[in-house]
């Protein structure tokens, strides 16, 4: 275990968290502003310079709270908000949230500031003092006991089960006894083995939250008709949904579940967590609970995931703002092919080169790279997507579910 | 060379790295045998018996019941629709073989 004791340098924060980059984010409160802000941010001609918002102009709590989580992630040094100037969310509010965390920010509204010309201007003048200022971060060094990491899985084929998710699940034991934070995700794809996460849970709290998120999960799946198998994945060689969830939730590694968490939650001690990224009822009005994997890989950064994994069998191109995505596929005929976007071949142990601890541990030096500062191919690529739909869900897991 | 890969120790069926055609098929080196004779073709990705499974007995991949036997499944044969089902959704024995898609709607 000792290159678990392994150490980076890393960007330490007001509140004592580390962030492993020191990112500029340019948000915008509205789809009016997203140009002037997009334009910002590639104009600024700085991968640390990045973009994320929300389209909607109407209220949407569960939005507002991932705009915050992500202006309070520790990857995020500084922020510039940019409004049109009719819109719900104020500017000035998420501006005023990232310096109560110590981070220069700064806001304007497009329609105070004479267009889109003068806006990029003035938004492009406010975001170069903002790196001037970054340069003076203190750095400090930081170990895997302070690392979150967030996995999840799309695009998935029968290697997913066999070779991606179970390295996820074998580094994600050794990041745990290392002290370290794991979040795991997409309950819908855990439908038949409530009783395996149930049971490893770590006291009783986290047994009920479990079984509730689980039975709300259930609960959705009836109601909306569809369990997250399709006729592809049969057609794969999937046979049941049992079959599926259990090559999902393997990345979940075996050690105690610590509890759940709602979106934009932050852990509040080490272990293991399921992230519940499920709507809670209203949710026929107001969300589905997966529609993509960049709003998966949201949900994850926003409870605080410095670096996230994205497994897949197919392939995919993604990466995301905010934290760095590290692409890890089972299948080798997928990793050659698309060699300039996939990180990690996890494929070599499914034909003997390799066998899983020692693939454990190549993942262990990869992150430990990318937590130095080395770009993942995302990153490099300037892959830097993100995804904030309008949603509803409660602060806490809700019991009524599971207790009617 | 054709090949299968079994997960946990328990399992009685292992998943097709290739394509498989009756004959020999090599099990990875850590799997409960080391090789096994398939009796039809098995598409890869696609799960083969590692034994005689009687109808009604649990199907288990992953070291978990994935589902439970509908007839009887002889060492060797492809494990999937025509003779398995989910223990939960009940629609699972309604789903067409080759392409997955359900059976029990009727769309006129």
């Amino acid at each position: 275990m000792n290159d678990m004791n392994r150490t980076w340098s890393a960007y330490l924060r007001q509140d004592g968290r580390k962030g492993i980059r020191n990112r500029v984010l340019v948000i915008y409160t509205v789809e009016c502003s997203a140009f002037v802000a997009q334009e910002i941010a590639r104009r600024s001609g700085n991968l640390d310079v990045e973009c994320v918002g929300f389209e909607g102009c109407t209220d949407n709590e569960y939005a507002v709270r991932m705009l915050i989580s992500l202006i309070r992630h520790p990857n995020v040094g500084a922020v510039l908000a940019v409004g049109l100037g009719c819109e719900y969310i104020q500017p000035e509010w998420l501006a005023n949230i990232a310096k109560e965390e110590g981070k220069p920010a700064d806001w304007f509204y497009i329609q105070q500031s004479g267009g889109t010309v003068s806006s990029i201007q003035k938004g492009l003048d406010s975001v170069k003092a903002m790196l001037e200022q970054l340069e003076k971060t203190p750095r400090v060094p930081m170990t895997f006991s302070e690392l979150v990491i967030g996995a999840e899985c799309g695009g998935s084929d029968y290697t997913s089960g066999l070779a991606g998710n179970v390295v996820v699940g074998n580094f994600f034991d050794k990041l745990v006894d290392a002290g370290g934070t794991a979040i795991f995700e997409e309950i819908v794809e855990a439908i038949g083995l409530g009783h395996l996460l149930s049971e490893r849970a770590v006291d009783e709290k986290a047994r009920e939250d479990i079984e509730c998120t689980y039975e709300k999960a259930l609960q959705y799946c009836k109601s909306v008709r569809q369990y997250s198998v399709s006729p592809g994945n049969f057609a794969g060689g999937l046979s049941t949904i049992e079959e599926k969830s259990m090559g999902a939730v393997i990345k979940s590694g075996s050690r105690p579940i610590q509890g759940v968490l709602k979106v934009s939650q932050k852990a509040e001690k080490p272990g293991l967590w399921l992230l519940d990224s499920t709507p809670d009822p209203h949710w026929m009005q107001f969300g589905i609970t997966n529609p993509n994997d960049n709003e998966g890989l949201m949900d994850l950064i926003s409870c605080g995931s410095h670096i996230t994994f994205l497994v897949t069998g197919r392939g995919t191109v993604v990466g995301s703002a905010v934290a760095p995505v590290i692409k890890i596929t089972g299948n080798s005929a997928t990793y050659a092919k698309m060699i300039d976007d996939m990180d990690f071949d996890a494929g070599k142990v499914l034909d003997g080169r390799t066998t899983q601890p020692a693939l454990a541990q190549e993942l262990v030096d990869m992150v430990c790279e990318v937590a130095s500062g080395k770009l993942t191919k995302s990153e490099a690529l300037g892959h830097k997507e993100y995804f904030i739909p309008y949603k509803f869900q409660e602060k806490e897991v809700v019991r009524r579910a599971c207790e009617q | 060379m054709q090949t299968a890969f079994q997960i946990g120790r328990d399992d009685n069926v292992a998943t097709a790295l290739t394509e498989l055609q009756e004959g020999q098929v090599q099990l990875n080196a850590d799997a409960s045998v080391a090789t096994l004779s398939a009796r039809e073709h098995i598409p890869v990705g696609h799960k083969i018996a590692l034994q005689d499974i009687e109808a009604g007995e649990k199907i288990v991949k992953y070291s978990v019941v994935i589902g439970e036997a509908t007839v009887s499944i002889k060492a060797g044969s492809w494990v999937h629709l025509h003779c398995m089902k989910s223990c939960y959704d009940e629609r699972s024995s309604h789903l067409d073989i080759h392409t997955g898609a359900p059976t029990d709607i009727e769309y006129t």
